[in-house]
């Protein structure tokens, strides 16, 4: 009985996943497309905590859906020229077509490949069997911040590379009216529980589902709406601040990798008896880097005053406001 | 005997978001589909949360459901709220 339910549930997500997903690439009002993405990155949380990898389903709620969400609506709300997408020639949305037809095909069969595979040769049961090596217990962790650390110190120079660009790119989009009394009392509330809970993920994720893009993602998400209901409140932020922990990640990773190299034998080869606290060093300074980069790229350009560097500036701008 | 109880409130539950659900679909204009949203899916957010925590041992998983229940709660009466005001303060889409 149970499984014939558990089957209903789980051919009801999927059909309305396909449907979501349709409907996202068929509409040809940018605004509703949105809506429906966002709705499908829901869901598609709930799939993956179907499949139990719950790590994924965090991170597609609070990043696919939730921040990949917020960064669209604003950008369509940016653009005036919404329909440009649908003014490609055919020539090029052919193009656009085969090459996702292609990359379709590829990542089905390399999940078809992983299927076929005998249960010996799996990465999955061969990284179980180091688990307890890598000074973490949560197998996802062990893979993002030890066994595949050089992946993940690329991500964050990705991330912080596409913030760069932003930041060259435009000043940041003009701040809304300041929100209603009530928003406002609420996201007094909220702010300080989304601080608490993003530092709750960080350091569950050494044991539990968690870790520094959810917990960092988490962060931002509050800069965001700290933005959109309270933007004298964002302005007070010291800018040498956020520069600092734009690249805090990435120096500690790279600093902890380097100094691995002097201590040990190879880049971010960490001395065993240390690695957990290594691991949670890493998260920490991820978490602010991943924070502050989604936070400046919902922005969508440089905060004022991000050219000139003294310190007198940011803190007169704050002076200013709340005169 | 506790099992049951449970299960019956959660499909108390379900018969509330179904409402809700015919209610947003159904009635024609924003505030009715408004009202309809947030009165009937918080009592089916409620009967759903009470059957669960009746069937879960755990009790700190108890908190947090009952913590997710009031976050849910006050996002969608602020948000409510918000697309009411917005409403009426004039247009549909504000760009």
């Amino acid at each position: 009985m149970t499984e014939w339910l558990w089957l209903f549930l789980d051919l009801t997500l999927i059909l309305l996943l396909l449907t979501l997903a349709w409907l996202t690439c068929a509409t040809h009002n940018n605004q509703k497309g949105v809506t429906y993405f966002i709705a499908f990155g829901l869901l598609l949380a709930l799939a993956w905590a179907r499949l139990k990898a719950p790590d994924l389903a965090l991170a597609e709620a609070v990043i696919g859906a939730g921040i990949s969400g917020a960064l669209l609506l604003a950008a369509i709300k940016h653009d005036d020229d919404a329909q440009s997408v649908n003014k490609l020639p055919s020539i090029k949305l052919w193009m656009v077509n085969l090459l996702t037809v292609a990359l379709a095909t590829l990542m089905g069969w390399g999940v078809w490949h992983g299927l076929e595979l005998s249960d010996g040769n799996r990465l999955a049961d061969q990284v179980l069997a180091q688990v307890p090596e890598s000074g973490v217990t949560n197998p996802v962790t062990a893979v993002l911040l030890n066994f595949r650390a050089y992946d993940t110190l690329l991500e964050l120079a990705v991330v912080l590379t596409a913030v760069l660009a932003v930041l060259t790119l435009n000043p940041m989009r003009k701040t809304y009216v300041p929100a209603e009394p009530i928003l406002q009392t609420m996201l007094s509330w909220l702010v300080p529980l989304l601080v608490v809970t993003s530092g709750y993920l960080l350091w569950v994720g050494a044991h539990a589902p968690g870790g520094a893009f959810q917990a960092g993602a988490l962060l931002a998400s509050a800069l965001i709406l700290l933005q959109l209901a309270q933007p004298t409140a964002y302005q007070a932020i010291n800018l040498n601040w956020m520069r600092f922990l734009l690249i805090v990640g990435i120096a500690v990773f790279v600093s902890v990798g380097l100094l691995m190299m002097f201590l040990n034998t190879a880049f971010l080869g960490y001395s065993s008896s240390w690695s957990g606290i290594l691991i949670l060093v890493i998260e920490t300074a991820a978490t602010f880097s991943i924070a502050s980069a989604l936070a400046i790229a919902y922005m969508g350009g440089r905060p004022d005053g991000w050219e000139t560097f003294e310190t007198s500036t940011s803190s007169g701008h704050q002076g200013g406001k709340h005169s | 005997m506790i099992d049951i109880l449970a299960l019956t409130i959660i499909l108390g539950g379900v018969f509330f978001y179904m409402t809700g659900s015919i209610g947003l679909i159904r009635l024609p204009d924003l505030f009715s589909r408004l009202h309809a949203l947030s009165k009937a899916d918080n009592t089916g957010l409620a009967l759903i949360t009470l059957g669960i925590a009746m069937l879960e041992p755990d009790k700190i998983l108890i908190f947090k459901l009952i913590l997710v229940w009031l976050l849910m709660l006050a996002a969608s009466a602020i948000s409510s709220h918000l697309i009411a005001k917005h409403a009426l303060s004039g247009g549909k889409q504000d760009d």
